[in-house]
């Protein structure tokens, strides 16, 4: 009987060790902050560099839940993060004004592009305006990809669409992914399609996508980031001391300059830049 | 093709030069997944245990229920352990979400299920006139579990390779309850869903072989203890 229990046995008594280190790891980690962020600053890499250095300096251990704005932004309604770094201003103003998050501050900026195969079908590079290429996609009847999931890139996408006075939702050239911005640019670029997307995502997945920018350098698809600490006057259990930290932190002088200088080396101009301390109004908003 | 073959290529790199973040990667969906099915293994196969030797009421409806659950969706698990977890949720006093904690939880929750259904098949396979013929021969009833539960180790062992499967590779439940945290939360099935994501498919192809791997490894393990001992 025991030839065969015996050995089946030992080895999970054995394994228990083992397994509840994964456990225990958990709970040992006090003095938690969740940040809650957008796939862009995850998927370029940036967190990865900034984020150790916040960890080292202050002793915090960061969650980083990387999904659209829109989702970080419920997150902090409900009192389940404790600071955001988002990039969709219009929501933003909206969710300080409800009471659910203090001390907003301007962060960085990168830029939104358009960008399509490069057979262009729709004839919209070289354009200057957004609007008028929009107009001209849904004209076209050319597809169009878009996030569909509330994220800031998708929020600044609706924008535009209104700007150009066209309602694409319904329409047979206009088709919703419903994933991150990496995937979305992948399914663009497998069904020839035209996209809305942050330049450092972009740059990021070029080299694997064969799109191209065809609509840049119009001050209507600035791309702006802030920090935004969760009230916790509303949702007692938010860490705000960590919130706070982390808030200080990306606006501190020796963050904004690695944040100027992330992704030179990689793709020869940086991915974003840094605007601590300026006013909204100096980037043309 | 050429992807696929930088991939591979890749992952021997990354598992040759003993690549600390991806070894990590590796052991934490190791201890994630092999937790939560030692958890599973102790409920279902003590559970199935039983609802297969008794006889009672909405027996046939409970094992409808646990069959269903062994096709639970990993997602909707993920869904409502997140919800439960939540700071601001019933048992959110924990603090719990986005650890590896929670990833056990989810996880032993999806394989539970599937212990449990293929042991209660298992047990009730055995000719039903055995029992009667271990207690016969003056055995204890505790003896006879033993018996049967060692009689039936075929296919049990099978069960707890399908429980350990289904979690190893499931990535919905992992990436709501887990968060894919860097050096923390991330195993190796989040990260390649987040790899695939930034578009470093020579990295995602690599996670995934090592997964293949690691599955091959303990199923190998457990496999070689199944048919050690041959029934005749």
């Amino acid at each position: 009987m025991k030839k065969f229990f015996a050995p089946f046995l030992g080895l999970l008594i054995l394994l228990i060790p083992f397994f509840a280190s994964a456990a225990t790891a958990a709970e040992k980690q006090q003095k938690n902050v969740i940040l809650a962020t957008t796939t862009s600053t995850q998927d370029s890499g940036l967190l990865d560099v900034l984020i150790p250095i916040f960890e080292k300096e202050t002793g915090y251990f960061v969650k980083t839940i990387s999904v659209g704005s829109g989702q970080a932004m419920k997150m902090g309604e409900k009192g389940e993060a404790d600071v955001l770094l988002v990039h969709s201003p219009e929501a933003e103003k909206a969710f300080i004004d409800k009471g659910f998050g203090i001390n907003r501050m301007l962060v960085m900026h990168n830029d939104f592009i358009i960008v399509g195969p490069p057979v262009d079908p729709a004839r919209i590079k070289g354009m200057k305006s957004s609007k008028e290429a929009l107009k001209m996609v849904a004209q076209t009847g050319a597809l169009f990809l878009s996030r569909g999931d509330n994220s800031g890139t998708h929020s600044k996408e609706k924008g535009l669409w209104k700007a150009a006075g066209v309602n694409p939702e319904g329409q047979k050239w206009f088709q919703q992914t419903g994933l991150g911005m990496g995937q979305t640019l992948n399914v663009a670029a497998e069904k020839k399609g035209y996209t809305l997307t942050d330049r450092a995502t972009y740059l990021s997945l070029k080299k694997n996508l064969g799109l191209d920018i065809l609509i840049e350098g119009e001050p209507l698809l600035l791309n702006i980031y802030h920090v935004i600490e969760v009230n916790p006057a509303k949702w007692s259990k938010v860490n705000a001391p960590g919130a706070k930290a982390f808030a200080g932190f990306m606006v501190a002088k020796k963050t904004q300059e690695i944040i100027a200088k992330f992704g030179v080396d990689k793709y020869g101009s940086p991915l974003f830049f840094p605007d601590a301390g300026k006013k909204p109004e100096s980037l043309g908003l | 093709m050429e992807l696929i073959l930088d991939g591979i290529l890749k992952a021997f790199q990354l598992l040759f030069s003993l690549n600390p973040e991806v070894l990590g990667i590796t052991l934490l969906s190791l201890q994630v997944s092999g937790a939560a099915t030692l958890i599973s293994v102790l409920i279902g196969l003590s559970t199935g245990t039983v609802i297969a030797l008794n006889n009672f009421p909405g027996k046939r409806f409970l094992v409808s229920v646990v069959n269903t659950g062994m096709g639970l969706p990993p997602v909707v698990v993920g869904l409502f352990v997140m919800i439960f977890l939540w700071r601001n949720g019933p048992l959110g006093f924990l603090g719990i979400l986005y650890t590896p904690t929670a990833m056990i939880i989810a996880q032993a929750t999806i394989a539970t299920p599937i212990v449990m259904g293929i042991t209660i098949a298992a047990i009730q396979n055995l000719p039903a006139k055995l029992r009667l013929q271990i207690l016969s021969l003056g055995a204890t009833r505790f003896q006879m579990v033993w018996f049967l539960i060692r009689e039936a180790r075929l296919p049990l062992l099978a069960g707890i390779m399908a429980g350990f499967g289904g979690v190893i590779s499931e990535v919905g439940a992992s990436i709501m309850v887990g968060g894919n945290i860097k050096g923390y939360s991330r195993v190796l099935t989040t990260a390649t869903v987040m790899e695939s994501g930034m578009g470093n498919f020579d990295v995602a192809i690599a996670l995934g072989i090592i997964l293949v791997l690691l599955c091959f490894l303990v199923n190998y393990l457990l496999t070689v203890i199944q048919q050690r001992e041959r029934p005749r």
